[in-house]
């Protein structure tokens, strides 16, 4: 029997794989079902203060081996998810609040809600693509992540994990400066700003015209993230991008990610993803004698 | 995304009209697809017709479904998928109960199922000028039936009520059904009372298609990748089910008919 539980700092998993956020995340019910199907911790859609319809559609389409998408936030605001977490938070495994806002005022409203409402930890949404004034507008200066995370820590008492864009020259910095203002982990990667265009509409899919690019084809982006974090800064890494097979999640797990999220690999694996991943990594590391995921985190490193 | 050329409009009503444009994909009874209008929105459509030609029926109800309306033949619209699963037909005598425009999404099904089975088919709107496919059911084989509720035509009262009486007089081994939920939560009791199976087909707004977003949660299902077509008994327990919908910000609504 081999032992697949990890933690990401104080955070205690059954498993290494987490719903990322902006995938079944808005719903409680979807997210028990999450939680029922395997995974080892849910985060929710990132919520900010007030509602938001996001951006009209089309807002997903499918690329080969890759999702696009720009939802833009859509959200029902953190006091109409207090009923969903009330629901969400009965499961039986942690529940992570997503969050976003403008500043670190909004920031810190917004996690100490979460904290009230019964979640485990918060992610700050610090990297959506596709959203002005917000996400990766604000989270591609380090010195904000600094900024937010600090405010953040200072006011609540449940780990906090940034999750950072990928969309700079050195994501290394932004995982510096999450340290520095005292979380608990990163998480890496959101999505990578991309468009796609109709040559027979002649305008771009995606009506506001530039999404974030998720799964598959953005697997490499993301596991030389994580390799380059965990060779720079001693703090712990979630790793996120492309992710749908166990082997796929080994390859973050082995850059040094202590747990992983999946979303877009929702997509071909239904929520049942989270099960077979679990599985995949069981039969790897026992195909390889080992008796715990601890042996294999970050062994890329060592060689 | 896939652009085609709409080949053909036909107006089916005051407030429908439906488009008719190549196909060059598969799907099956029951399916939807997304259509975009380019610089407008995108949304799900059930498939009203399958085959070399696709169509789809669209009710003029907001911003998207009026510019959509407001198309001509040739112009461009965008299609994802075909998306979702579709009617599973069983037994040899069926009952089909459309409401309104929800008979477009079941005219496939009815045209795959007359071949081989015996099938009648109760379509109800407000009035006679809003009874839908009345002529393309008669043309398939199926057996006709039309209830309108000012009693413009067929049996005056509501489509379900008309399904109440065939029950009692048929034999039927399974009932297809998509239209207002209060009239399907009727049609899935009266499946109880008649021992008699019943699939319906299920609508919420859409932003993916593909079971990713959870824009369409109805409670724990995702109607776009679970459903859109499900068995009676497992929507009728739901909390959701005839009373809340999902606005675009996600937040739980009361469900408004014919929306």
């Amino acid at each position: 029997m081999v032992d697949l539980s990890t933690s990401v700092g104080k955070l205690q998993l059954r498993n290494p794989t987490m719903l990322a956020s902006g995938v079944l995340g808005e719903t409680a019910e979807l997210l028990l079902r999450v939680a029922d199907s395997g995974a080892g911790a849910v985060v929710t859609k990132s919520i900010g203060l007030e509602p938001r319809e996001g951006h009209p559609n089309p807002t997903v389409i499918e690329m080969e081996h890759a999702l696009l998408n720009a939802v833009g936030l859509a959200n029902p605001g953190i006091e109409a998810f207090k009923e969903e977490m009330e629901v969400a938070t009965k499961g039986a495994v942690p529940v992570i609040g997503s969050i976003f806002g403008k500043n670190v005022d909004e920031f810190t409203k917004l996690a100490v809600k979460m904290e009230e409402f019964g979640a485990t930890a918060v992610e700050l949404n610090l990297s959506c693509p596709h959203a002005e004034g917000l996400g990766h507008e604000i989270g591609a200066d380090p010195k904000n992540v600094e900024e937010i995370t600090k405010g953040v820590k200072g006011s609540v008492s449940i780990p906090v994990f940034p999750k950072l864009t990928p969309n700079v020259k050195d994501i290394v910095e932004l995982a510096d400066a999450a340290a520095k203002g005292g979380a608990d982990g990163v998480v890496a990667i959101n999505t990578v700003r991309a468009m796609a265009i109709s040559p027979e509409a002649g305008m771009p899919i995606l009506a506001n015209k530039i999404g974030g690019l998720s799964g598959t084809a953005i697997r490499p982006i993301g596991v030389r993230c994580v390799y380059e974090i965990w060779e720079e800064v001693p703090i712990p890494v979630i790793g996120v991008g492309g992710i749908s097979t166990g082997m796929d999640a080994l390859e973050y797990l082995m850059a040094g990610a202590s747990a992983v999220q999946i979303g877009s690999g929702v997509w071909i694996g239904g929520p049942e993803v989270f099960a077979s991943v679990c599985k995949e990594i069981e039969e790897f590391l026992e195909r390889n004698g080992h008796s715990s995921l601890n042996d294999v985190l970050g062994a890329a490193h060592s060689c | 995304m896939l652009i085609r050329k709409i080949e053909k409009i036909v107006t089916e009503s005051h407030h429908t009209k439906s488009f008719y444009f190549k196909g060059g994909f598969d799907a099956n009874p029951g399916q939807f697809v997304m259509i975009w209008i380019p610089g407008v929105d995108e949304i799900p459509m059930g498939l009203s017709t399958i085959g070399e030609t696709m169509g789809i029926t669209v009710h003029s109800v907001g911003v998207a479904t009026e510019k959509l309306h407001s198309f001509n033949e040739g112009d461009k619209i965008g299609i994802r998928g075909p998306y979702g699963n579709s009617f599973d037909i069983q037994g040899s005598k069926l009952l089909v109960i459309a409401g309104g425009t929800g008979i477009a999404s079941l005219m496939p099904v009815v045209e795959v199922a007359v071949k081989d089975r015996d099938v009648d088919v109760a379509i109800g709107a407000l009035t006679k000028e809003e009874l839908l496919f009345a002529r393309r059911v008669e043309d398939s084989g199926a057996n006709l039936k039309l209830a309108t509720d000012d009693g413009s035509e067929g049996f005056h009262g509501f489509v379900s009520d008309l399904a109440g009486d065939l029950l009692s007089e048929g034999d039927y081994d399974q009932m297809l059904t998509c239209g207002p939920e209060a009239m399907m939560k009727k049609v899935i009791e009266l499946g109880r009372e008649h021992n008699v199976r019943t699939q319906v087909s299920m609508e919420r707004f859409m932003r993916c298609g593909i079971g990713v977003c959870g824009s369409c949660a109805f409670d724990g299902l995702r109607i776009c990748a679970d459903g859109p077509v499900f068995d009676g008994e497992e929507v009728y327990g739901k909390g959701d089910f005839n009373k809340h919908r999902r606005d675009p910000a996600g937040k739980r609504t009361p469900l408004i008919p014919n929306l």
